[in-house]
């Protein structure tokens, strides 16, 4: 595990076309998924999680989106920009999706087992018996009791966690060899979560299956993911293995996001903390750190250039776009002592 | 200033079916009260929600809106009346949100039909979208041009521009980042101090809902297994559901994550279709007693404000 290189995104960058003018959804965006491997991305709200993935899967609606640079391979081969025919080639069945929106994959009008097995008939050939069938087992393995009832119902009828984990099931009717699950568990209780992140862990270790998978959720993040990437305003703030992010944050960003998690301390209601300030506008990014105008540790340096992704030698895997982590900087006191404070609850 | 009795919703479903999503929910909230609703995926929180709002017909039970009933079926006219006190953050932000409208129509319709002056409308609908944290420039785009959590939003910034008394929040801020989050639950708790505002608050976010919630309930296949102060549901669970879900609990912790055993698969989950009596948990509970599968458990008050219906608790 862990040589082969599954999906290699380098320098993508996104635009959308408006009203108000040119929105830069996704500034330059580099990452890279092996076999076997569940990359989790997280990050603010409306950062461009969601684009960066939807232009991957080649769905971006073209006009008014625009693809401006970059590449994404495949196993090798290069799937931006494919034409609509080769695009449904890899689609469903080299790559899964789960929408973070269940309605956007799923048909109202088309009963969910009609649905999946669609899905099957189109990609594996299946005659409609054995399709149906299928789409019962997977209805079965993602939890949902009377899976035989259940499919001959509409996407009307189910709840926000059935709908969800009906997609889980179309995503995975295909053994795809990635799975991008955008935001899959919101929906769901905490016992059913851990069933299918347990059964989405085991279709990683079995089949050597990838995930991206996208959350807020930072406990689903501790629970299933190996690296992490931390998005911000378009681009990638911080990357680096689960314990790196989650003990040894490099970026001011990704400690401000630990901080205003609520802790579970009996009578203790601290008031929640926010990160102060409003995300940049993505019409015109800021030229210096996407950050600094909410960064407590913001220099001058900040405010005038867009800092790299640095890392410390020792760690290459691990790195921040924080004028912080440059070779020479001044260690922060500040820095440690929140990575502290957030490892060992409030 | 909420108050429920015996709340029924059954679907038909095909010929013969009946599916009971909500089976006698009977629940009180008080005003200026944060009621946390959690429970199974399918539990029936939604559809509560919804015939609490007139969105689905009740099929039996009463419901009550400071001490006065609640039609059984909502006529437009009732619609008109309840919405500009009573409002709900839906589960979809998608669907919920007119795709042709502009975010200005979508967030300003309460005060429109109020009568109020557009330039005020404009004014106002700015104000709310700083309050959830996005920029009054956003309010010439339509829906589909925003990310899932900012249309999550723009959900919140329409239920409470008018000011509601109660509102239902169904999932408000699954979509959101842990910041943004901290920064709408800030905003809820102010308008909760400020205007008074009473919430049914619906969500899967344990740690979130015990934090936010004054009282937490707990569904489980359309009843109520347990309701009481939210750290005495939280810290000492005492329904056997409630037991799982607090100890499924995840912690943004890996290590912690990496020791923790993998999710108990015990029994097949129990359908809602068709129902017979006893408890709805007896086929999935690691204690259920010899009588558990044949009758059916009432609440009973363990503490108090505490109830739970379970058998173990029964006098001897
Ligand atoms: N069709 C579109 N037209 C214009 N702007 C768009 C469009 N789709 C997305 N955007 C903008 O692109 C940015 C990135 O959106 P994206 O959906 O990727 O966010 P996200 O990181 O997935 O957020 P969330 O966590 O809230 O889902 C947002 O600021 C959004 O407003
Ligand atoms: N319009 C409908 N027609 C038929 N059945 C429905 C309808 N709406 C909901 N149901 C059923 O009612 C039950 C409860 O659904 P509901 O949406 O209330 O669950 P929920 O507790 O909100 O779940 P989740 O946490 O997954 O959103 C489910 O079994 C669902 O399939
Ligand atoms: S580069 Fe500067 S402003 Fe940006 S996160 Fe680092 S310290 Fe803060
Ligand atoms: S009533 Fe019986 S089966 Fe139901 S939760 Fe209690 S012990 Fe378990
Ligand atoms: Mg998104
Ligand atoms: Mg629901």
């Amino acid at each position: 595990m862990g040589t082969h290189r599954l999906l290699e995104v380098s320098n993508l960058s996104v635009e959308f076309e408006t009203y108000g003018g040119v929105v830069q959804a996704v500034r330059g965006v580099d990452f890279s998924v092996d076999a076997g491997e569940v990359l989790a991305i997280v990050g603010e709200s409306g950062c461009g999680k969601s684009v960066t993935v939807q232009s991957i899967m080649g769905i971006i609606p073209m006009p008014p989106g625009k693809i401006t640079g970059g590449s994404a391979k495949l196993k090798g081969s290069e799937i931006l920009g494919l034409d609509a025919e080769a695009a449904n080639q890899f689609r469903g069945k080299e790559i899964g999706m789960i929408f973070q929106d269940p309605m956007t994959s799923l048909n109202p009008t088309m009963t969910i087992g009609a649905q999946i097995a669609e899905t099957l008939k189109v990609h594996r050939g299946l005659s409609t018996k054995q399709a149906s069938e299928i789409a019962s087992e997977l209805l079965i393995r993602t939890r949902i009791p009377e899976a035989q009832k259940r499919l001959n119902q509409y996407p009307f009828e189910f709840s926000g966690g059935m709908l969800q984990r009906a997609m889980i099931a179309q995503s995975l009717a295909c053994s795809p060899s990635l799975l991008i699950a955008d935001e899959p568990t919101t929906a769901l209780d905490v016992t059913i979560q851990a069933q299918i992140l347990d059964l989405l862990k085991e279709l990683q270790s079995r089949d050597g299956m990838a995930i991206i998978l996208i959350t807020h959720d930072l406990a689903v993040v501790a629970r299933t993911a190996h690296n992490v990437c931390v998005m911000y305003a378009g681009q990638i703030v911080e990357q680096g293995s689960v314990d790196d992010i989650f003990y040894k944050s490099a970026h001011p960003y990704t400690l401000g996001l630990k901080l205003a998690m609520p802790s579970n301390v009996s009578q203790q209601n601290k008031k929640l903390e926010p990160i102060p300030g409003s995300p940049p506008d993505l019409f015109s990014p800021p030229s210096g750190c996407g950050y600094a105008a909410r960064c407590p540790h913001a220099m001058r340096i900040c405010h005038k250039e867009n800092p790299p992704l640095f890392s410390d030698p020792s760690q290459p895997f691990h790195a921040a776009r924080c004028w912080l982590q440059a070779p020479g900087a001044p260690k922060t006191q500040g820095l440690y002592q929140h990575n502290l404070i957030a490892s060992h609850g409030q | 200033m909420i108050e429920t009795k015996n709340l029924k919703k059954h679907f038909q479903i095909g010929r013969n079916q009946t599916l009971h999503a909500v089976d006698g929910i009977s629940i009180s909230i008080a005003e200026n009260e944060i009621l946390g609703l959690v429970g199974e995926s399918g539990s029936g929180k939604s559809t509560f929600g919804k015939t609490l709002i007139g969105l689905h017909e009740r099929t039996a039970g009463d419901a009550f809106f400071n001490g006065l009933p609640l039609p059984q079926k909502y006529t437009a006219k009732d619609h008109l009346r309840y919405s500009a006190d009573i409002q709900m953050i839906f589960q979809d932000p998608y669907a919920s949100l007119n795709p042709r409208m502009t975010v200005l129509d979508i967030i300003g319709e309460g005060l429109a039909l109020k009568g109020i002056p557009r330039a005020d409308i404009q004014e106002e609908v700015g104000f709310w979208l700083r309050r959830v944290g996005l920029h009054p420039d956003h309010m010439s785009r339509f829906p589909h041009e925003f990310s899932g959590g900012q249309r999550q939003r723009i959900g919140i910034a329409r239920a409470m521009i008018i000011k509601p008394k109660f509102v239902v929040c169904d999932e408000p801020i699954s979509a959101l980042d842990v910041s943004v989050q901290a920064q709408v639950v800030n905003l809820l708790e102010d308008l909760k101090a400020s205007l008074g505002l009473t919430l049914l608050f619906i969500a899967h976010d344990l740690s979130m809902v015990r934090y936010i919630s004054d009282r937490m309930a707990v569904m489980y296949l359309g009843t109520l297994v347990e309701s009481g102060p939210s750290d005495a549901v939280f810290f000492e669970p005492k329904h056997p559901y409630t037991r799982l879900l607090i100890q499924s609990n995840p912690e943004a912790d890996p290590v912690l994550e990496r020791t923790r055993p993998s999710a108990a698969l015990t029994g097949e989950i129990t359908s809602p279709i068709n129902m017979g009596p006893g408890c709805r948990f007896a086929d999935r509970c690691p204690e259920a007693l010899s009588h558990c599968k044949s009758v059916t458990p009432e609440p009973r008050l363990i503490a108090s404000d505490h109830l739970v219906a379970c058998h173990l608790y029964d006098e001897a």
